[in-house]
C-alpha cells in the first residue's frame, strides 16, 4: 500500500499504450484493405468482408480503438503526473482497459456479422453501447477523482481539455444512442426522420470535435512542451480557444446535411458555427506551434518534435478546410466527394495519428525505465514514410473529390448530365490506387513503431515512476 | 418557412444564437486588452506541473484576433441575409426550396425550346434526327441505364430494348405509354399451387415450346396444366399477351432466364417486375424523345435511314 501511494500507476498507461499501437495496425490494415477492394472490387469476399461491413469496422478500430486508447493512455499519465498524484483507484482503471478492449473484440465481431445500428461512428447495437456507458462513467470517475485529489492547486490546461472530451463524449454517447431494443443484436433509433439525422450529425461532428479534437489538443498540451522543454505560449489564449472551441463545436453539425430535408435555418446555423470555428481551432494550432519559439533548431534532429509538429500543422491545415466546406456553395461542390474522404484522413493521419505517434514515442521509453527509443533513426523513418502516405492519400482525395464534383454537375448544352456516375467512377480509378499507396506506406510506418516499441519493452523493464514531493510554490 | 407551430420558437432560437456570438465575442475581448512591446519578454504565469512545466502569458496575436473578429462579423452578416434567427434576419427571403425551383425555371426558360420543337414531330422522324437521337441517348444514359444497361440490351429481369422483342407493346405509343406511366409485370406464383412434380411438368412444357431441349413425357403431362392456368396470359400456343404484358414463350428471348431450373423458380415464386413512371419527373418532351430514342434502337439500322 505505501508503495502503492508513492508511485504513479503506470501499468494502466502501459497496457493502454501498447493496445493503441496494435490496434492502430488492426485498423489501417482494415483501412488498406478496404482501400484495395475500392481499386479491386473481386476483393470484396462474401457477406462478412465485403466493404459496407468491413468500413464501420475500421472508422471504429481507427478512432476508438486507436485514438480511444491512445487517449486513455496519455491522459491517465497526464492527469497524474499534473496532479503529483497517483491514479485514482487501480481497480476501476483495470477495469476502463479490459472494459474497453472487451468493446473493440465485440465490435471487431458484430461488424463483419452485419449486425449494425446504421448510425455512422455508432455503429454498435444496444448491448455494446451499455458496456461503453459503464466504462466511460468509470473513465470519468478515474480521471475527475484524480483532479479533485491533486497535490498541486491549479488545474493544468490539457486536464481542461482532457475533462471537456470525456464530459461531452458522455453526454453525445446517451443522448445519439437512445434506441429501443427489439432483440439481443437489433435495435432502433429512438428518433426519427430529419430529427434523427439532426441527432446523428449533431454527435458525428462533436465526435470529431471532442474525441477527435479536444482529447488530441489535451495530449498536445501536455507532450509539446515537455518535448520541446519550453513553456506553453499562451496562458490566455488557451482560456480563449478553450472556451471558445467547446462552446462552438456544438452547432456545427447540421454543415453534414446541407441541401436536405433538414429545415433552411437549421443549415445556416450550422454553417456560421462551422465558419467562426475557424479562429478557435487556429488559437490551438498557435499555441502549439508557438511554444517552440527559442526552440525551433530542435525540430533538425528530433524525430518525436517533427511528428508533434507536423500534426499541428495538418491539425491548422484541416480546420481550415473544414470551414471552408462547410460553406454552401463549396459544400455544394464537395459533398458526397471524395474530398470529404480526403479531408477527414488529413485530419486523421495528419493531426489524431501523428499527435498519438508523437506523444507515444515521448512515452514508452518512460514507461519501460529508459531515456529514449531503443532506435531514434526508425522514428525518423516512420515520420518520412508516414507523412508520404498522407500526402499521397489526401493529395489524390482532393484531385477525385474536385473531379468527382465537376463531372457530376457537367451539363451539356441539352441540358442533360455530361457523364453518368460509372464515368465518375472510372475516372476515379487512378486516384484510389494512389489512395490506397498512402495508407500502405502510412500502415508501413505503423510497423517500424511497433518493432521499435518492442525492442524499447524489452531492453528496459516495466517500472512505476516515483510519485515526486510536491514543489512549495505549486 | 419552418415547421414551427408558435412564434416564440423563433424568438427563443434568435436569442440564443445571438447571445452565443456575442458571448464569444466579449470572451475574445475582454482576454485581448493586454499588450506587450517588442523585445519585451512576455511574462511567466507563476505555476508550474510535473517538474518543468510552465506558462508564458503572451498576449492573443493581432492577426488572430482580427480573423476571430472577421469571422464573427460574417456570421451576424449572414444571418442578416439569410435565415438562421427564424424569427427575424433572412433579410433576402431565401429559401432552399425557392432556390431550386428558380433553377429549374432557368433550365426549362434555356433548355426547353430545344425538347420542344421534337415534341411536334412524330416519334418514327424525331427516331431519324441524330441531334435528337444525342440527345435522347443521353437521357436514357441519365436515367435508364441503371436498369437496361448502357448499350440497353437489358440485364436479368430487366428487358433488353434492342431486339425488337415486346412484352407490352413497341408502337411508338406503346413505347411512350410504358415510359409514361411505368408498367407492372406480374407472374403469380404457382408453387403451392401446382406442387413440385406438376411445376416441373408444365416447366418442361415451356421448355418444349421454345423448342428446346425437354422431357417429353414431363411436357406432355406438363401441356395438360398449362391449357388450363396459363393459357389465360399466355395463349394456347403460348405466344403471349402484349396487352397485359405477358411475355411470349416460344422466342428465344427470355427475361430471366432459359434453364429449366430457372423457369420452375419463374413458376414457383412468381415475377414481380416494375419499370416507373417517368411523365411525372420527365415531362412531355423529354418522355417523346426517350420514345423516340427507344423506337430507334429496337428498329435497328433502319430507323436511321
Amino acid at each position: 500500500m505505501e508503495n502503492q501511494a508513492t508511485t504513479y500507476n503506470y501499468n494502466v498507461v502501459r497496457q493502454f499504450a501498447l493496445m493503441t499501437i496494435i490496434w492502430g495496425i488492426v485498423g489501417m490494415l482494415v483501412g488498406v484493405i478496404i482501400a484495395a477492394q475500392m481499386y479491386w472490387p473481386e476483393l470484396n469476399v462474401g457477406p462478412y468482408f465485403h466493404f459496407g461491413r468491413l468500413r464501420p469496422l475500421h472508422t471504429n478500430a481507427v478512432i476508438f480503438a486507436f485514438g480511444g486508447c491512445g487517449l486513455f493512455a496519455t491522459s491517465y499519465y497526464v492527469v497524474q503526473r499534473t496532479c503529483n498524484v497517483r491514479l485514482f483507484c487501480d481497480k476501476l482503471a483495470a477495469f476502463t482497459f479490459w472494459g474497453w478492449q472487451a468493446v473493440i473484440v465485440l465490435a471487431a465481431v458484430t461488424l463483419p456479422l452485419g449486425l449494425t445500428t446504421g448510425k455512422e461512428y455508432a455503429e454498435l447495437e444496444w448491448p455494446i453501447d451499455i458496456l461503453i456507458t459503464l466504462v466511460w462513467v468509470a473513465y470519468a470517475v478515474v480521471f475527475f477523482g484524480t483532479i479533485f485529489k491533486r497535490k498541486v492547486q491549479h488545474i493544468y490546461v490539457a486536464n481542461w481539455f482532457f475533462g471537456a472530451f470525456i464530459l461531452t463524449v458522455a453526454l453525445l454517447h446517451l443522448v445519439n444512442s437512445a434506441e429501443i431494443p427489439v432483440t439481443l443484436t437489433k435495435s432502433y433509433s429512438a428518433y426519427a426522420g430529419a430529427v434523427d439525422a439532426m441527432v446523428q450529425w449533431w454527435y458525428g461532428h462533436n465526435a470529431v470535435g471532442f474525441f477527435l479534437t479536444a482529447g488530441f489538443l489535451g495530449m498536445m498540451y501536455y507532450f509539446v512542451p515537455k518535448q520541446a522543454e519550453r513553456p506553453v505560449y499562451s496562458y490566455r489564449l488557451s482560456v480563449v480557444h478553450f472556451w471558445a472551441l467547446i462552446f462552438t463545436y456544438m452547432w456545427a453539425g447540421p454543415h453534414h446535411l446541407h441541401y436536405t430535408a433538414l429545415p433552411d435555418w437549421t443549415q445556416s446555423l450550422g454553417m456560421v458555427f462551422s465558419l467562426i470555428l475557424l479562429a478557435p481551432s487556429w488559437g490551438g494550432m498557435i499555441n502549439g506551434i508557438m511554444t517552440l519559439s527559442g526552440a525551433w533548431h530542435k525540430l533538425r534532429d528530433d524525430p518525436i518534435l517533427k511528428f508533434l509538429v507536423c500534426a499541428l500543422s495538418f491539425y491548422g491545415m484541416s480546420t481550415f478546410e473544414g470551414p471552408m466546406m462547410s460553406i454552401k456553395t463549396v459544400n455544394a461542390l464537395s459533398h458526397y466527394t471524395d474530398w470529404t474522404i480526403g479531408h477527414v484522413h488529413s485530419g486523421a493521419l495528419g493531426w489524431v495519428g501523428m499527435i498519438t505517434i508523437g506523444s507515444l514515442y515521448y512515452l514508452v521509453p518512460r514507461l519501460f525505465g529508459q531515456e529514449k527509443m531503443w532506435s531514434v533513426r526508425l522514428i525518423t523513418a516512420h515520420f518520412w514514410i508516414a507523412t508520404l502516405g498522407i500526402v499521397l492519400y489526401i493529395a489524390s482525395m482532393w484531385i477525385a473529390g474536385v473531379m468527382q464534383g465537376q463531372m457530376w454537375r457537367a451539363v451539356n448544352n441539352d441540358g442533360t448530365l455530361t457523364y453518368a456516375f460509372i464515368d465518375s467512377i472510372k475516372a476515379t480509378y487512378p486516384y484510389y490506387f494512389i489512395r490506397f499507396l498512402g495508407g500502405l506506406c502510412y500502415l508501413s510506418g505503423m510497423l517500424l513503431m511497433l518493432y521499435n516499441v518492442l525492442r524499447t519493452a524489452l531492453e528496459g523493464s516495466a517500472i512505476d515512476a516515483p510519485v515526486p514531493a510536491v514543489a512549495a510554490h505549486a | 418557412m419552418t415547421d414551427f407551430t408558435s412564434n416564440f420558437w423563433g424568438f427563443y432560437i434568435a436569442a440564443i444564437v445571438l447571445i452565443s456570438i456575442i458571448g464569444v465575442a466579449l470572451l475574445l475581448k475582454s482576454n485581448s486588452v493586454v499588450r506587450i512591446k517588442k523585445g519585451e519578454t512576455p511574462e511567466l504565469m507563476g505555476h508550474t506541473w510535473d517538474g518543468d512545466l510552465a506558462e508564458y502569458n503572451n498576449p492573443l496575436p493581432g492577426w488572430w484576433v482580427a480573423m476571430f473578429y472577421l469571422c464573427i462579423a460574417f456570421a451576424l452578416g449572414y444571418l442578416f441575409l439569410y435565415p438562421g434567427l427564424v424569427a427575424f434576419g433572412n433579410a433576402r427571403g431565401w429559401t432552399s426550396a425557392g432556390q431550386h425551383s428558380e433553377e429549374v425555371k432557368q433550365a426549362q426558360d434555356q433548355f426547353g425550346p430545344l425538347y420542344d420543337k421534337y415534341l411536334k414531330m412524330p416519334v418514327a422522324e424525331v427516331a431519324k434526327d441524330p441531334t435528337a437521337r444525342e440527345m435522347g441517348q443521353r437521357l436514357y444514359l441519365t436515367y435508364c441505364m441503371q436498369c437496361h444497361g448502357a448499350n440497353a440490351q437489358g440485364a436479368k429481369g430487366f428487358p433488353n430494348l434492342t431486339d425488337n422483342d415486346w412484352l407490352h407493346g413497341g408502337s411508338p405509343e406503346k413505347i411512350k405509354e410504358t415510359i409514361d406511366k411505368g408498367r407492372q409485370g406480374q407472374m403469380p406464383a404457382f408453387g403451392a399451387a401446382f406442387g413440385e412434380e406438376k411445376v416441373k411438368d408444365v416447366a418442361n412444357y415451356v421448355l418444349l415450346l421454345a423448342g428446346r431441349k425437354h422431357n417429353d413425357l414431363r411436357a406432355k403431362r406438363g401441356e395438360a396444366t398449362y391449357q388450363q392456368v396459363c393459357v389465360a396470359c399466355h395463349g394456347a400456343e403460348g405466344k403471349g399477351n402484349q396487352d397485359i404484358g405477358a411475355p411470349n414463350l416460344t422466342d428465344k428471348i427470355w427475361l430471366y432466364g432459359s434453364s429449366e431450373q430457372t423457369i420452375i423458380e419463374t413458376i414457383t415464386n412468381g415475377r414481380t417486375n416494375v419499370m416507373p413512371n417517368w411523365q411525372a419527373f420527365l415531362g412531355d418532351a423529354k418522355v417523346h424523345l426517350l420514345t423516340s430514342y427507344v423506337y430507334g434502337l429496337s428498329q435497328g439500322e433502319a430507323a436511321k435511314k
